[in-house]
């Protein structure tokens, strides 16, 4: 009964709307590229959810690991002065 | 609900743990408290990653196995809208098990694991879909009950500590509402015909009704993984709380139909603000779990056959991918 292994496994990608991003989904299981964008069809755009679909090979994406995350993202935690709501403007001045 | 197989033993906080697990867990917990979401990739401990397994599987295989019941109404819907609104919900439901077994792999099991538990009889469904669709009234009723019962156990599920499940069941939820109303408007529209359509539409509540309050699964007394899954906010209400809730939503819609609940002890009480409502036969329900309801073996063999039949499709798509990539290469 067993299937020895399944199709692969691909992220699937939305474009909502002309002008917006792509989103990550989810994903599918495929036997190719072509399948996997049918199934993305499918499974995830049935409602006009999506004007452009793009899939990637699930393996082919490399992801930054959790236990880094103070180290990558504490830096930029102190520096504030990168905001603009740092500086204080007289009000006297405008369009500032 | 769609995850009644979580009462049974096989999920345990975990024994052994050393000091670092435990920094670890105090830190989960309190991501937790704070409601943030728990990713794949981040540390949780094992209990809750086997919790979530089973629960999303289960709740998967429901969505699949529920695919049946109804498609058996397609071919024999009598209307082609009602056929064609049919086919949307149960293509549907068959999205929602793809979205699930999806949300189900994040956490390191794989589709075909799941997928041969289910065909080997090894993992539960929820036991609803176990019963016969003996006529059309049926579909409606299903869509009322069946899917409105579905709703008020997924929406807190929104909300569920696990990010890719949470995902999945907004997604859900956002597809839902609709496979309610069709059902409701069936029932309506059965309600407001002939004397032998409206006996129809009853028959069908009849049947339904208790069943689909089975749906939520054991009473809180019985139901020992509660606590861990409120805890761990896997889960947001109990049981009882969320079948009280579909009982005191769902009798007023039943009386608007002019039909009458198939149950002499249910009565609105006062001073609680809700519904008293009789005893359920846990045997029954009991029964069904273990496989021998009405539709258990008719359901399985017919998943199994159909998988069976698609197997050198699945088969001819690997070989002409690799065809094709061969020929890529060369
Ligand atoms: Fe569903
Ligand atoms: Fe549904």
């Amino acid at each position: 009964m067993s299937d020895a292994h399944d199709w692969p496994l691909y992220e699937i990608f939305i474009r909502a709307r002309g002008g917006l991003d792509h989103k990550h989904v989810g994903s599918v299981h495929a036997a190719d590229v072509a399948m996997a964008i049918e199934h993305a069809r499918d499974v995830y755009t049935r409602r006009l959810e999506g004007v452009s679909i793009w899939v990637v090979r699930s393996t082919d994406i490399v992801a930054s690991d959790p236990a880094d995350s103070d180290a990558l993202f504490e830096p930029a935690r102190d520096k504030i002065y990168r905001h603009p709501t740092f500086y204080e403007i007289p009000k006297e001045v405008e369009t500032l | 609900m769609y995850t009644q197989g979580l009462t049974e033993p096989g999920v345990r906080p975990a024994t052994e743990s050393t000091p670092d697990d435990a920094e670890r867990l105090r830190r989960f917990e309190a991501r937790i408290e704070a409601e943030e979401k728990i990713e794949p990739k981040d540390w949780m401990p094992d209990a809750y990653r086997q919790t979530l397994i089973r629960q999303i599987s289960q709740h998967a295989h429901s969505e699949i196995v529920g695919m049946l019941p109804e498609g058996n109404w397609i071919t024999r819907a009598p209307t082609l809208l009602r056929k064609a609104i049919l086919i949307a919900k149960v293509q549907d439901e068959g999205g929602h098990g793809a979205y699930l077994y999806s949300a189900a792999e994040t956490l390191g099991v794989s589709r075909a694991e799941l997928i041969d538990q289910l065909l080997a009889g090894r993992a539960k469904y929820s036991s609803i879909f176990n019963y016969p669709t003996l006529s059309w009234a049926d579909v409606g009723a299903i869509g009322w009950l069946v899917d409105g019962a579905a709703i008020m156990n997924q929406i807190p599920l929104c909300r569920c500590s696990y990010g890719p499940y949470s995902r999945a069941m907004i997604r859900i939820c956002k597809e839902e509402s609709f496979h309610q109303r069709q059902g409701y408007d069936i029932m309506l529209k059965l309600a407001r015909g002939t004397a032998a359509q409206r006996r129809m539409a009853q028959d069908a509540l009849d049947r339904w009704w208790w069943p689909s309050l089975m749906m939520f699964g054991p009473p809180d007394t019985a139901s020992q993984h509660t606590a861990l899954s409120v805890r761990w906010k896997i889960k947001r209400f109990t049981n009882d709380e969320l079948r009280q809730k579909f009982v005191d939503f769902t009798v007023p819609q039943a009386q608007f139909l002019g039909l009458s609940i198939p149950d002499p002890a249910l009565r609105w009480d006062e001073a609680a603000k809700r519904h008293e409502f009789g005893a359920i036969d846990w045997r029954e329900f009991n029964d069904v779990l273990k496989g021998h309801g009405p539709c258990n073996r008719e359901r399985l063999a017919e998943r199994r056959a159909a998988h069976d039949a698609g197997r050198w499709v699945r088969e001819a798509a690997v070989a002409h991918a690799a065809k094709r990539a061969a020929r890529a290469v060369a």
